[in-house]
């Protein structure tokens, strides 16, 4: 077997028991990133030295003896919307195309200090907005079932990465469906945390009441791992929440006396139907497993895409006011201040970041806002409230991640409306603030992959993870490894 | 609804984007389409409905009121187009001024 075959947790014990080194294992992946990463784009920055240098150290660490952390030498990638201290950190944007962050994030703080190595940072669209890595100024990703697919979006690299075998683990973001819409197209295990739940300090802000930081793997206990180590309280996010991080061990795969909650609302005219077939199959295997499905009715649903169209761009058009010539990113010259500003802003975001501005500043300027944001906030109140009642009768919601399957590069890309629909799924929850998870349930008969999407009430993550893990443990999907 | 050219030509401004003709006329078309899919907002009673401004119980975030190192003046400057004594450097603001700084 190669050493980028294995999964995170089979790494990390053949590293514990000698097995093999971290700068084996880092090398390898290494190698792999070189030979296979030209054809999908996963990764904008490598880390190649300070990554092989992480790895010996890590090596050093462990001959010493002693207890070691739990990611020791284990080598990762981060989605780059993320600071790492001293690395090229671009958000997908040529406006931050030389940013050098000085300081690094919390959740990729953590993760150093649980002794991963960093390969790099990871490709996606730019400021995180879009369903297909199809925004990043640095050219789409691929996805590594099917070069001219996206690989979803706006963690398309994280995903890609984590299918292709290139890293063991990734970091993404979920702002309306980020981390779990690419996981789904990738056939990979993605986990959207609570909001509040991980620490935001060092994330380049998209919508601020929406950001979440969560893992990519192979498998659901790699994901849980992952997530164990960056979740928790943070003095340096206001909105991090002191809430005890659950221990993530002990599961089995008996489902006995689960509610599973099926919403009508999520199996609509149009959606692909080879998706509604193993995503039903899927819940009829929960029910083999001891659970009781339940249908539910989550009834503003249909509200989420337009809500989530005014808060998100509104929040956006908020936080990328900072980047404007002066601070960090090339400036565009002119003889005047307010020149800069809008020469350097038009010159250098992107298409879908400048459409995105517009719509939010419309419906936060004068004599519009109470028609649409203050409107779109009320009814993110309702859409909350459908998630409040469902989990008072069923203990997790099983539904699909996406309409589709991954779908072919540039045939959405000049609709907007098209793509902001591909979210119908994943915004709900993230309106919510609740975690959801991806786990592979199935093929197309173009053999690309779908996902099963759990969702569990709001810092409910243990809920999802260990019925994620019992289907996928009696289920073979995850192990299908793309040809590249 | 149909966003009108003057309305593209005010949404830019109040973003400091300057945008070319083509992205006006192509953002006014797809802005257009956009904001008639989000009308249907309006089809909800939301009249005794609160908004939502955060997901998270509401409270309040403090912490010692004490100095505490930032991160160093240098290297934040590093990534500045233009710096100079500690501090950005800008062209000028008010129209006459003569020297940036």
């Amino acid at each position: 077997m190669t050493l980028t075959d294995l999964t995170l947790q089979e790494a990390a014990t053949q590293l514990t028991a000698g097995a093999m080194s971290s700068r084996e294992l880092t090398a390898a992946h290494l190698d792999r990133i070189a030979t296979v990463d030209p054809r999908l784009n996963a990764f904008l920055t490598v880390t190649a030295e300070q990554a092989l240098a992480q790895a010996e150290a890590a090596d050093a660490q462990r001959m010493a003896g002693g207890e070691t952390p739990p990611l020791l030498g284990v080598p990762l990638a981060i989605k780059d919307v993320l600071c790492l201290q001293g690395t090229r950190t671009t958000a997908g944007s040529r406006i931050l195309e030389n940013f050098v962050a000085p300081y690094t994030a919390t959740a990729v703080q953590r993760l150093l200090d649980a002794g991963a190595v960093i390969l790099g940072k990871l490709n996606c669209d730019e400021f995180a907005m879009g369903s297909s890595t199809e925004n990043s100024a640095y050219g789409p990703t691929r996805n590594p079932w099917d070069l001219d697919r996206v690989p979803g979006g706006s963690s398309g690299g994280s995903a890609a990465a984590v299918a292709a075998r290139l890293a063991l683990g990734a970091l993404g973001t979920d702002t309306g469906g980020s981390v779990r819409q690419p996981a789904s197209f990738c056939g990979v295990v993605g986990l959207k945390t609570s909001y509040g739940r991980v620490s935001r300090y060092g994330l380049i802000a998209y919508g601020s009441s929406l950001d979440s930081i969560g893992p990519l793997a192979r498998t659901v206990a790699d994901a849980a791992l992952l997530f164990s180590q960056i979740a928790g309280h943070d003095p340096r996010d206001a909105t991090s929440m002191p809430a005890p991080v659950p221990a993530l061990s002990g599961w089995t795969e008996n489902l006995s006396g689960l509610r599973v909650g099926v919403p009508r609302e999520y199996f609509i005219d149009g959606m692909q139907p080879a998706v509604e077939q193993a995503v039903r199959a899927a819940i009829g295997h929960l029910q083999t497993l001891g659970a009781t499905p339940i249908e539910i009715s989550l009834p503003h649903t249909a509200y989420a895409v337009p809500v989530y169209y005014l808060i998100a761009p509104a929040e956006a058009s908020a936080n990328l006011a900072r980047f404007d010539g002066v601070r960090y990113g090339p400036r565009a010259e002119a003889d005047a201040l307010w020149d800069v500003f809008e020469k350097t802003r038009g010159e250098r975001f992107g298409a879908e970041v400048k459409r995105r501005i517009m719509l939010g500043t419309y419906a936060l300027s004068a004599g519009y806002y109470d028609a649409f944001y203050g409107q779109a906030q009320k009814v993110r109140t309702l859409i909350k409230r459908d998630f409040d009642q469902a989990f008072e009768k069923v203990d997790v919601i099983a539904c699909p991640v996406a309409p589709t399957t991954a779908f072919k590069i540039g045939t959405k890309v000049d609709d907007p409306l098209a793509m902001y629909l591909e979210d119908v799924f994943t915004l709900p929850p993230s309106l919510a603030g609740i975690p959801g998870l991806s786990v592979p349930c199935g093929n197309d008969a173009e053999g690309l992959p779908i996902g099963l999407q759990l969702l569990g009430p709001a810092f409910g993550e243990e809920r999802v993870l260990r019925v994620g893990h019992a289907y996928e443990q009696t289920t073979d999907w995850h192990r299908a490894t793309p040809a590249l | 609804m149909s966003l009108s050219r003057e309305e593209i030509d005010h949404i830019a401004a109040l973003a400091r984007l300057r945008l070319t003709e083509a992205e006006k006329d192509l953002y006014r078309g797809q802005l257009s389409a956009v904001l008639d899919y989000i009308a249907k907002l309006s089809e909800v009673d939301t009249t005794p409905i609160p908004p939502t401004a955060t997901v998270l119980p509401l409270r309040t975030v403090l912490r010692p009121d004490v100095v505490r190192p930032s991160l160093p003046v240098p290297e934040l400057l590093r990534n500045a187009p233009d710096a100079a004594d500690d501090m950005f450097r800008v062209p000028p603001v008010l129209d006459g001024g003569a020297e940036g700084g």
